[in-house]
């Protein structure tokens, strides 16, 4: 290598270490300014919710407020479970046991959030084809169990984390 | 623009540039023929455009999670500094950029004044720069405001104040200004909303301000009139980028030794008591690039006197062009101005620090001196010193050092290197 | 020649002016005290073992008067504070009884703390703090440390420098001597006396241990941002030293084509 090629080298090494480590910084810089806008630490925080599920008879439903959205506790009756889970997993879009959306031993109460998986709408209770919750926005049905039977929604209705503090209280979160 | 031919490559590029001339601007500012004698003094346009757009980009971050009620204001700035991602660092950020905004300005001021920048044919640039300096100060003032703390609440009762001087509509201008019957929630809003709209209007000044500046070209440390493109000029990219590149770099040290290690030394801890209407701090005083300017409102006796005193400090700025009568513009040639002119810094820098001071004894002495000599040096030195002193020989360009006097043409080199 | 004298000239009137200004902010009252603070300098980090005495005093002697309204109970265990533990946490903030509400029925009710709530507030609101205090507000320390000048020196300073008044200086009921206090007088009387509460990790509770400790948690409180920013600050900075090395470096090279020095 003569000495003005190696010359040239160390110039065209000069620059490309500049840019690329100034590039490097202005990704550095471009992540606080994206991060901000995600949910903040007090948001992170937002204390769980504990119900007070007492008063509802089966058969009935109460909805509560949790992280902002609408949270669906129902009560469901021996008939209604026994109708959840005679459904055949075929006739699912998305396929999910009715077993496996309530917790063992306490499985008359359904506990999802009340979004439709579509666009975000509260479906209407007691309403649709499958005797469950219809969505009013762009006509979801959902079946008693909360699964998607019919419409544009994808999956069902999911269920948040949630536990039994003791027989009438449940604390979402 | 017009002196550019430039016609792209490739057959997008043209079939674009014929419609919108965008790649012909980027080709101008490229190729922009630039004195190459320019020293660092030069680099603080790119530092300040740097400023500017870092104030924008924080700011807008902050309008995300402020709230601009006089009930949650300050815990709004509490949440930002406490649970917003990072937002303790775009906080301090954009308040210690305004100090470092007004302290890259200030160099940039006083830069033109040494070397003359403001003369013919630069007036308009000057006087748009000025309009600049103006929003900023408008600006910095209202930001001030919005963390609603006791400096905030007592600053923006007090500056609001100065309208009152006013003869007859004195206090409708306040009262209106305040949209209350004191500093209250809906002054807070309306500031809120003026600071957000002020970096805007900077922004197109700046604009501006560049425009005008590439008609007649840079001025240079000798002050003399260049040829473009010549033996004297470089194109302004890559020689003059990389050099404001540098320049911004060490600046940004400062910048972040301030933000990382003492993010509150230049404020006041008054502006982490909240507002209260009831209790005026002990010593109100602006934040410190405002202090040579509150010295001198403070000097005066009489309550509008000092309001005009104060707001004829900035505008006589403004006809600074028409009162400086010497026809050599750099003060590398003038070395009688050259006296004046570092007495004049000296003395905004005794202002500023009389500012500071509670106005009474020594300290109302000084500030009125300081005051007076501020306006003389305009109205008296400026004109005077002009018409009498002898200038040293100039160079007849700046890569070819002829003098048109006899002197010693390493003399002008030499001298061009200490400033 | 005579410019360099005028400017010479400036930097000393310069220095004088910046070093009169700090001799001028120490006013009446006699200059804080000057502690060596684990987390002053560019690599400061507080005292994680402070921090947690610290809070213990606060919670013990000073919250039964002072708030920290912007504090909640989770900053306790989050990284640069206390960093208790999460069970701790929560046992801290379930002692504490929070009024909630309105229930299904309309009307408040308490629960048990959580780490999400803020701090408890020992009044109702400002009026009723004042009323409480002999009309004095004993003020809310949730930023403290940032709002008086002297910082941490300070709050320490005061903390310590209760005394007799001097032969000449009387004082109004409810009214004590303090040297450090802005003005000397304070409205609050010594809140500190050795002893006064037992730290768990054997550490002698004396009145400078507590005033140190409690002192470092109200900086915490303060600039609870501290650790992290002065870690980022270290990382800045040195990438910055390294990005103006390179592009000096590459300036030298371009510039080195024209004949004038940059």
């Amino acid at each position: 290598m003569s000495k003005e090629e190696k010359k040239v080298n160390r110039r065209d090494f000069l620059f490309t270490a500049s840019y690329t480590i100034g590039a490097v910084g202005l990704g550095a810089v471009v992540w606080p300014l994206v991060h901000q806008m995600n949910p903040d630490k007090a948001q992170q925080a937002l204390a769980t919710t504990e119900v007070d599920v007492s008063q509802v008879e089966p058969g009935n439903s109460i909805t509560v407020l949790w992280r902002g959205k609408p949270v669906f506790l129902k009560r469901r009756t021996q008939e209604e479970i026994a109708e959840a889970r005679a459904v055949s997993m075929s006739d699912l879009p998305d396929p999910q046991k009715d077993e496996d959306r309530v917790k063992d031993g306490k499985d008359e109460w359904l506990v999802m959030l009340g979004v439709c998986t579509h666009l975000g709408c509260v479906p209407l209770k007691d309403k649709g084809d499958y005797n469950g919750w219809f969505c009013p926005c762009h006509g979801s049905h959902y079946d008693v169990s909360g699964r998607i039977r019919k419409g544009p929604a994808p999956t069902n209705m999911e269920v948040p984390k949630y536990e039994f503090v003791d027989n009438n209280t449940i604390k979402i979160g | 623009m017009s002196d550019h031919d430039y016609t792209p490559k490739s057959k997008a590029g043209k079939w674009f540039n014929d419609r919108l001339p965008l790649l012909t601007l980027g080709a101008h500012l490229t190729d922009y023929p630039t004195p190459k004698n320019l020293n660092y003094w030069w680099t603080f346009g790119g530092i300040l455009t740097f400023c500017l757009l870092t104030q924008i980009i924080t700011g807008i971050v902050l309008a995300m999670h402020y709230v601009a009620h006089a009930d949650l204001a300050f815990a709004s700035v509490e949440h930002i500094m406490r649970d917003v991602n990072y937002g303790w660092l775009i906080r301090y950020i954009h308040s210690n950029g305004a100090s470092m905004f007004f302290l890259a300005v200030y160099i940039h001021i006083f830069r033109s004044l040494f070397y003359g920048s403001y003369k013919s044919p630069r007036e308009v640039i000057w006087i748009i720069g000025l309009l600049i300096y103006l929003l900023m100060m408008a600006a910095a003032f209202m930001g001030y405001v919005l963390p609603w703390g006791q400096m905030s609440f007592w600053g923006a009762t007090v500056i609001t104040n100065l309208f009152s001087a006013i003869p007859l509509v004195g206090e409708s201008i306040t009262t209106w200004l305040w949209g209350a019957y004191s500093v209250d929630n809906p002054t807070l809003n309306r500031f809120f909303s003026l600071h957000y709209l002020i970096p805007f209007l900077i922004l197109g000044l700046v604009v501006l301000h560049i425009w005008a500046l590439h008609v007649p070209g840079n001025n240079n440390p000798v002050g003399i009139d260049i040829k473009k493109p010549s033996k004297d000029t470089v194109p302004f990219h890559p020689y003059i980028t990389i050099k404001d590149t540098f320049a911004l770099l060490m600046f940004m040290i400062v910048f972040a030794g301030f933000v990382f290690f003492s993010p509150n030394v230049l404020g006041h801890s008054d502006n982490y008591i909240p507002a209260n209407p009831l209790v005026t701090p002990a010593h109100i005083v602006p934040e410190w690039y405002l202090l040579p300017f509150y010295a001198i409102l403070r000097s005066v006796p009489d309550k509008l006197g000092g309001v005009i005193l104060m707001f004829g400090a900035i505008f006589i700025l403004f006809v600074l062009p028409w009162l400086d009568t010497s026809k050599v513009r750099s003060a590398v040639f003038r070395p009688i101005y050259r006296q004046f002119y570092w007495i004049f810094v000296l003395d905004v820098l005794m202002l500023g620090y009389m500012g500071a001071m509670p106005a009474e004894g020594i300290y109302l002495v000084l500030a009125r001196v300081g005051t007076i000599y501020y306006f003389a040096h305009f109205i008296i030195v400026m004109p005077v010193v002009g018409l009498l002193e002898k200038t040293d020989p100039i160079p007849m360009s700046i890569s070819e050092p002829v003098l048109t006097g006899g002197a010693d043409p390493a003399l002008a080199r030499k001298d061009n290197e200490k400033i | 020649m005579k410019r360099f004298n005028i400017k010479s000239l400036l930097f000393i009137i310069t220095f004088l002016l910046a070093s009169s200004a700090k001799l001028h902010s120490a006013g009446e009252s006699t200059e804080p005290l000057k502690v060596d603070w684990s987390f002053k300098g560019v690599t400061g980090k507080f005292d994680r073992a402070s921090l947690q005495r610290g809070f213990q005093v606060y919670k013990e002697v000073c919250s039964s008067c002072h708030s920290m309204q912007y504090l909640s109970y989770r900053n306790l265990g989050e990284p640069g504070g206390p960093e208790f533990s999460e069970q701790e946490v929560k046992a801290i903030a379930a002692s504490v009884e929070i009024t909630d509400g309105p229930d299904d029925q309309g009307e408040m009710f308490t629960r048990p703390g959580r780490p999400a709530d803020k701090f408890k507030n020992p009044y109702p609101n400002v009026k009723a703090s004042i009323a409480a205090n002999g009309g004095a507000y004993p003020p809310d320390m949730s930023v403290l440390v940032k709002a008086r000048p002297g910082g941490s020196n300070y709050i320490y300073s005061v903390l310590v420098g209760y005394e007799d008044p001097p032969a000449g200086v009387t004082l109004d009921d409810g009214v004590y001597y303090n040297k450090y206090m802005i003005g000397n007088k304070i409205k609050m009387s010594s809140p500190l006396s050795d002893d006064i509460v037992e730290y768990s990790d054997g550490t002698q509770a004396t009145v400078d241990q507590m005033a140190k400790d409690v002192t470092t948690f109200l900086s915490w409180a303060a600039e609870p941002e501290l650790e992290e920013r002065h870690r980022t600050g270290v990382k800045v900075i040195i990438y910055l030293i390294l990005l103006t090395t390179l592009v000096y470096l590459s300036m030298k090279k371009i510039w080195s084509r024209v004949d004038t020095e940059v």
